[in-house]
């Protein structure tokens, strides 16, 4: 039954992930996710210390406030002329400080210790869990299902809008889309995703799961349709993967589910059609071929 | 108060602040700051793996092993811009995330073995700039000083590489060897900065010195000079803090003083400073009312 939880958890985190990364990769702002990944540290820090408690609505107040302000400086710094890559780098390192120091200072004996926030322990989410409507769940699957939920709304809600302004932006802006509102609410959104994740697979991996089904996905689609479900399946995929390999090796379960995804991105990279190095050489002996003939 | 270790610890830091401030600048300019965030990440396997390998805690060996994986990884993420439609951004996320998750794989790993619990390999992640030794100090130095020295030796060639490697290229310099050796370098800084401030806190160490001095100065010469001297006094300033009162740990610290004189530049600078464009902004609007209201 454990195990059970534990499968259902990660590729929720794969499907939930996946969903948004489509996006943030369409939108070129993948290091953008990495910066809210580290700042949600800082986020749930707050709420903690505000709250001085552990609920999970709080945390995700916290760690949606710290998602919008860092993507607001990033923002800030970046039309006042500093370069992208800088601005995400200063804002999101002085942050991820600012809540390894309060942990310290502050939170230093609860369960808010900093190793656990950056990696996770998927394998202690079966014990916490939470009874609604007589349904037994644990606690990590009703966060999970939950973002997810929102995640799908907002998507059926603003689909066609987000399609435009990540396509084209100018286009949208001329016809009037809110622009700025939709940014916010996207980055609204993957710092969710990353607080509902980061109990189960850790701050630091959830960029991993943000990023990476997306970006194979990326690499095999043309439709941003098949994307989407390509992402989710690819992220589901390396989550059920990566359990059992860490489970064969003894080894740490986030940390696999990483690397399982790294390791399908690789596969597609080398072995997709049309791009992948096999049908590169096919092309070129094809070439050759045709060459040594006319 | 300044006790003998309290002494190395400075020093250690204010040398790293000073390579790491050298270094950022050219990472900045070449725009890959992040790049940098994505090899110190991937240097946590590289430690892993030479670990499991020569079963030793010899500092030297762990730092080849960190060395290596690092330079793979600036090298693939340039291999996937190049070879596919993904954006840097996404390169760099999908080579940082994957390493990063390797390398705690591997940690887990490492922490199995009977030899393993005691190395205390995990203090590579968060750093312990507090506990630096002598002999750890011996090859910060020594590191930094390869660091300064190389910066000194090819400046007038990464500068033309950077600014214009058409040029460069047209004149007949190594463009490619040239870009390995600062790849090289910048590895060098940051596997020698992870053991002090950690790797997560080493990217601060590399942007935030860099971006400070970018503040204040047009001139590549100034800014490198400028951008050491900021992460020197990040670096000594932090230690001092975070010797004041037992509990703070020194990493956050020296990247929090960082990010004060950022903060402080970015709004009180000369030329580029928030106070002096609101007032330039200002200047403008005046103007433009002025010859609104003398054309009408």
């Amino acid at each position: 039954m454990n195990e059970f939880w534990v499968l259902v958890t990660g590729s929720l985190v794969g499907i939930t992930c996946g969903l948004t990364g489509v996006f943030l990769i369409l939108r070129k702002m993948a290091m953008i996710a990495d910066a809210i990944s580290h700042t949600v540290l800082f986020g749930i820090v707050m709420a903690f210390i505000i709250t001085q408690s552990l609920n999970g609505i709080w945390m995700m107040l916290g760690a949606g406030i710290a998602g919008v302000i860092t993507a607001y400086l990033v923002q800030v710094l970046q039309s006042n002329g500093l370069q992208e890559d800088a601005s995400i780098g200063v804002v999101f390192t002085t942050l991820f400080a600012v809540g390894v120091l309060l942990i310290t200072l502050f939170a230093g004996n609860v369960h808010l210790d900093v190793e656990h926030v950056l990696m996770g322990e998927i394998a202690f989410v079966p014990w916490n869990t939470w009874t609604f409507m007589n349904l037994t769940m644990p606690k990590a699957v009703w966060m999970l299902l939950f973002v997810l939920l929102i995640n799908i709304l907002f998507l059926l809600g603003f689909y066609k809008e987000i399609k435009l302004s990540t396509f084209d932006p100018i286009f949208a802006m001329s016809i009037g889309l809110p622009l700025v509102f939709l940014h916010y609410a996207f980055m609204t959104l993957v710092s969710f995703t990353t607080v509902a994740a980061f109990d189960s697979v850790g701050a630091v991996l959830v960029v991993a799961m943000l990023i990476v089904p997306a970006s194979t996905a990326y690499l095999l689609s043309k439709s941003i349709k098949r994307m989407i479900i390509l992402s989710m399946l690819i992220g589901m995929l390396s989550a059920i993967g990566g359990y059992y390999f860490a489970k064969f090796l003894d080894a740490s379960i986030a940390g696999m589910m990483a690397t399982t995804a790294g390791g399908i991105f690789l596969l597609v990279f080398l072995f997709r059609p049309y791009e992948g190095l096999l049908m590169k050489k096919r092309k070129l002996v094809n070439m050759n071929n045709l060459t040594i003939k006319s | 108060m300044l006790s003998g270790n309290l002494l190395w610890v400075l020093a250690g830091a204010s040398l790293l602040g000073v390579a790491s401030g050298l270094i950022g600048s050219f990472a900045f300019l070449q725009k890959q700051s992040l790049v940098g965030d994505a090899a110190a990440h991937a240097a946590l396997p590289g430690i892993a793996i030479s670990f499991l390998i020569f079963q030793q805690k010899d500092l030297p060996l762990l730092m080849l092993g960190a060395i290596i994986t690092a330079t793979i990884s600036v090298y693939l993420i340039q291999g996937i811009i190049n070879r596919s439609k993904l954006k840097s951004d996404a390169a760099i996320g999908i080579v940082l995330s994957v390493f990063f998750g390797a390398g705690i794989v591997l940690l887990t790993i490492v922490n199995q073995s009977s030899s393993g619990n005691q190395s205390g390999l995990n203090d590579f992640i968060f750093g312990k700039a507090a506990t630096m030794a002598k002999s750890d100090l011996v090859w910060l130095s020594g590191s930094a000083l390869i660091i300064i020295l190389t910066c000194l030796t090819f400046y007038k060639e990464w500068k033309l590489v950077i600014f214009d490697t058409t040029f460069a290229k047209g004149i007949g310099l190594p463009v490619n060897l040239l870009r390995f050796i600062l790849t090289a370098i910048t590895v060098l800084t940051i596997v020698t900065g992870i053991q002090a401030v950690g790797v997560i806190l080493m990217s601060a160490m590399l942007i935030i010195p860099a971006a400070t001095a970018r503040i204040w100065s047009d001139k590549l010469v100034t800014m490198i000079i400028m951008s050491a001297l900021f992460g020197a006094f990040s670096g000594a300033c932090g230690t001092l803090i975070s010797s004041l009162k037992t509990g703070l740990s020194t990493g956050p610290i020296i990247v929090i003083t960082a990010s004060s004189l950022f903060i402080f530049s970015y709004i009180f600078a000369p030329k580029r400073g928030l106070l002096v464009k609101i007032q330039q902004r200002r200047k403008i609007a005046k103007r433009v009312l002025k010859q609104e209201v003398q054309a009408s």
